[in-house]
């Protein structure tokens, strides 16, 4: 194979396995906050249990993040040098951003909630929760912002330095607010919640199949089924919007999404089907006008197809449109399971209905896979560019890097991946099994200690 | 030359020293604990060590996270010269941290022996594979590395590992083991207090011997080196400080001053620091044999505009960073005692 392909490879390869853990702290997050804060609203010590067992999680996922989010810091670097000399202008402050907003408070404060339980007050312990929670907020927010302005570049110019073309800033906050970065920031946020919320779910869910921790297993599952709910309420909402923000900057994005060919009026939106490449055409079930309807309010409104674009200019449409049907498809998926599980709970009779309970332990992988398919459709679909409309994907390889070396490195994160997987799985598998610790119910430390008033 | 002439790019080389030097300081403790990790062999006492880093590991590699993000800002054809170029010997820096980092996470979460010692081993290597990597890397931008017309590199992977650079590496290592030793005293007490005593004062030695060589190594043999200090003989008084600063750990030792030590031993990463600062200014990567292909921090550097907006943000978020950094080694002060929560 050739360094391109290796190195899409590898860089999708290496991307797609952080982004099993950044959602999953981002969520956490979110929850530990809201378990953290009821603990000290209600002062009921199920509470605590809750925060002090969700937070061994938490530590989990967030160690193998930032183990694999070095790799992809150093790999812009490594294996896209070109990309990295054209971009490092409007891109790079992005990056470094994120490093001094971001990391050094998500991973200074999780010193406090890991090892502070015993060391500092109640108030300042879930201060310190609430910025882990918000630094990891911030990573989404510095790391979209720069992924979108490769979507829908803004706020810069193109100017030679040293021979070489490359992108400099005009404006910061044009930059900043790119047409697509809001909708994606609000949609990947909501990816994540669903994510962390889901997981809670999932084991609460469990142990009630197993008859075991129920007080514990009820709580949390109130807890995270309404963050839950919430959360994937929101999702279609914000997939919404960023649907109709692809199709008014990326058209040849949106018509790889949805299989569409020929520009036309009236556009299908597809329920469920295929495309079938070599006829050009849909082969499933379609719903007349409502891709006009959804992507411009009106079911007659022309809907640009791709054969408005040369074909060396046109991303992958089989890939793009599976990817994306399969997003949306769990998206309406995990509506319709949070919706059950809360309105049995509501109900009260949750408990009896075992069916349901799988399927809640089950839900976890929903948004993971989603969020997955996700960004596998938003990186395909901008595809041939790396830069949309600016620099094709071949142009931003590193020029010295042989094909040799990618292949090493491809193996060994391949191998060091499968590894560090099944590590976490196996511990994750035990602190579960381990379940909540009965001694959290009785606060230790200063923390048992009573709030200054 | 004239060295205080303050523009931009001289305040972002200045800055992005600061954040390696940061890294050093910190994380060069971490490593260095990584180091002796397996001198002692006792369950308990590894964890103690493990524990004294415990809280701060994380934090402190976000230093070199940083580090790497405010270059490739700043400097971004730095940036993507060195990565690809050292290509190889990144990939193996970053499945070094990589093992490191998880290795602390994981070790104490399972009791069986070959679990531990499996991750001990991780965690050991991965620490001294970092530090000898890093001090290479940095070793071959002081030496000089081919760099052809385009500003690409021009070299091997073999190519960089020449004498000069290794003997910065094993520098390096000595550095950190030195560092790490010194912050391990200052955290424990009893039996372990003291054997961390001991392998500080021989990791100092150590580390002498290693300076000296490389300061022969470097008046011989690189000269554009130590140019700068010999036009401008003041500057001695940083390497005078550094030698005075190493001195006096065994002198604070004596006196059972264990975090003075530490703060001399501080004194001197930030003072050898300095002092490649000031020798490599204004390149950033030397290149050799046509040293006019070298990249500077005028060539290499992004627009001003862009300079001057990460100023802000750097102006914003650096002294928040380093008001709650110090608020959690507050907090974390004082010694290691193994409790529930401890890995
Ligand atoms: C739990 C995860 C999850 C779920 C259930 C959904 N999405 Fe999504 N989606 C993502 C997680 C995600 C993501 C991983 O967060 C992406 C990848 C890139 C991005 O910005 O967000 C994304 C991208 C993405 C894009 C492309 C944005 C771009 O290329 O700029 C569109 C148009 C949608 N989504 C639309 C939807 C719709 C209409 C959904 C129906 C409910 C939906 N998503 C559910
Ligand atoms: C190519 C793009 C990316 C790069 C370069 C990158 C870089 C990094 C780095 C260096 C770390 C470790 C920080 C530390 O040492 O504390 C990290 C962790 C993290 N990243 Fe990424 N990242 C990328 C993609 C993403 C995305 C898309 C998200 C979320 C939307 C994200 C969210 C996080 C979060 C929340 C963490 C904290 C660790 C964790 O919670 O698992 N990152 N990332
Ligand atoms: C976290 C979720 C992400 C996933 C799953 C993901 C996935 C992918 C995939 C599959 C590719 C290869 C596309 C192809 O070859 O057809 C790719 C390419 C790329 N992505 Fe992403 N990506 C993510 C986030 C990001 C972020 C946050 C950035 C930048 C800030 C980014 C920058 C790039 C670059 C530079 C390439 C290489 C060039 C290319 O092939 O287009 N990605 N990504």
């Amino acid at each position: 194979m050739d360094v391109l392909t290796l190195s899409r490879i590898q860089f999708g390869a290496t991307i797609a396995f952080h982004y099993i853990y950044p959602p999953l702290s981002i969520g956490l997050g979110v929850l530990l906050v809201v378990m953290e804060g009821l603990w000290l609203k209600t002062k009921n010590p199920v509470y605590h249990q809750m925060a002090r067992f969700w937070t061994k999680v938490f530590a989990l996922t967030f160690a193998i993040g930032v183990a694999t989010g070095i790799v992809m810091e150093f790999e812009f670097g490594t294996n896209w040098a070109t990309y990295s000399r054209y971009v490092g202008d409007v891109f790079g402050s992005a990056l470094a951003a994120e490093g001094i907003f971001a990391f050094f408070l998500e991973s200074g404060f999780l010193a406090v909630l890991l090892f502070g339980w015993d060391k500092v007050s109640r108030k300042l312990h879930f201060f310190s929760t609430c910025m882990v929670c918000l630094g990891a907020h911030f990573s989404a927010i510095w790391i979209v912002v720069a992924n979108s302005w490769m979507q829908t570049p803004a706020g810069y110019k193109l100017v030679i330095r040293n021979g070489m073309e490359r992108a400099e800033i005009t404006n910061f906050w044009e930059l900043v607010f790119n047409p697509s970065s809001m909708d994606r920031l609000f949609h990947t946020l909501c990816g994540a919640w669903q994510a962390g919320a889901f997981l809670v779910v999932s084991v609460s869910a469990w142990y009630l199949l197993k008859k075991r921790h129920l007080d514990f297993a009820r709580a949390a599952l109130r807890v995270g089924l309404t963050v839950a709910l919430a959360a994937s309420l929101l999702q279609l909402v914000s997939g919404d919007i960023s649907a109709r923000g692809v199709a008014k900057n990326q058209p040849e994005k949106l018509a790889a999404f949805e299989g569409l060919y020929n520009t036309t009026s009236n556009a299908p939106l597809t329920l469920v089907g295929w495309v079938d490449e070599k006829n050009e055409k849909i082969v499933g079930i379609q719903a007349p006008g409502m891709l006009s309807f959804l992507a411009h309010d009106d079911a007659h409104a022309t809907v640009i197809g791709l054969n408005n674009y040369a074909p060396e200019d046109r991303p992958p449409v089989q890939a793009s449109f599976l990817f994306f049907h399969g997003m949306v498809g769990i998206g309406f998926a995990m509506i319709a399971i949070a919706a059950l599980g809360f309105l049995y709970f509501r109900h009260g009779s949750l408990y009896e209905r075992r069916w349901l309970l799988w399927i809640l332990v089950f839900s976890v992988l929903g948004p993971q896979i989603a969020n997955q398919l996700g960004w596998f459709a938003a990186e395909v679909g901008r595809q041939p560019w790396i830069v949309y409309h600016l620099m094709r994907t071949p142009d931003g390889l590193s020029a010295v890097v042989k094909a040799n070396a990618v292949l090493a490195s491809l193996i060994l994160f391949t191998f060091i991946y499968f590894l560090l997987f099944a590590v976490f799985i196996y511990l994750l598998n035990d602190k579960i099994q381990h379940g909540p610790d009965d001694a959290d119910l009785i606060p230790s430390g200063k923390l048992a200690l009573p709030t200054k008033k | 030359m004239n060295c205080c002439h303050f523009d931009l790019n001289t305040i972002w080389f200045i800055l992005v020293g600061v954040l390696f030097t940061g890294y050093a300081m910190l994380d060069g403790f971490d490593l260095g604990i990584g180091a002796l990790h397996l001198f002692t062999k006792d369950d308990a006492e590894r964890r103690t060590l493990l524990n004294a880093i415990g809280p701060v590991w994380d934090g402190n590699e976000v230093w070199l996270v940083t580090g790497g993000g405010a270059m490739f800002a700043a400097f971004p054809n730095v940036y993507a010269t060195v990565f690809s170029g050292f290509y190889l010997a990144m990939i193996l820096l970053l499945v070094a941290l990589i093992f490191r980092a998880v290795a602390i996470e994981f070790r104490s979460k399972q009791p069986m022996r070959w679990w531990r010692q499996m991750w001990d081993i991780g965690f050991s290597a991965g620490s001294l594979l970092s530090s000898l990597l890093i001090g290479v890397a940095l070793g071959n931008i002081a030496w000089g590395v081919p760099i052809d017309d385009r500003g690409e590199f021009a070299g091997t992977f073999l190519g960089l590992l020449k004498p000069y650079p290794v003997l910065v590496g094993v520098t390096t290592v000595a550095l950190f083991m030195m560092h790490g030793a010194i912050y391990g005293a200052m955290k424990t007490e009893g039996a372990l207090h003291d054997k961390l005593r001991v392998w500080a004062m021989r990791s100092i030695i150590f580390f002498v011997i290693c300076a000296v060589t490389l300061t022969m190594a470097t008046l011989l043999y690189v000269p554009h080196l130590s140019a700068r200090v010999r036009e401008n003989p003041w500057l001695f008084s940083i390497a005078l400080l550094n030698m005075l600063s190493i001195a006096n750990i065994p002198r604070e030792f004596h006196h059972g001053r264990d975090w003075r030590a530490f703060l001399s031993s501080c004194a001197a990463i930030i003072t050898l620091m300095a002092l490649f600062a000031v020798d490599i200014f204004p390149n950033l990567v030397y290149s050799l044999p046509k040293p006019g292909n070298s990249l500077t921090i005028y060539n290499a550097s992004s627009s001003p505009k862009t300079l001057g907006i990460m100023l802000v943000i750097a102006g914003i978020g650096v002294p928040v960073v380093i008001a709650y950094t110090v608020c959690i080694y507050w907090i974390f002060r004082g010694k290691v005692k193994l409790d529930r929560m401890s890995y």
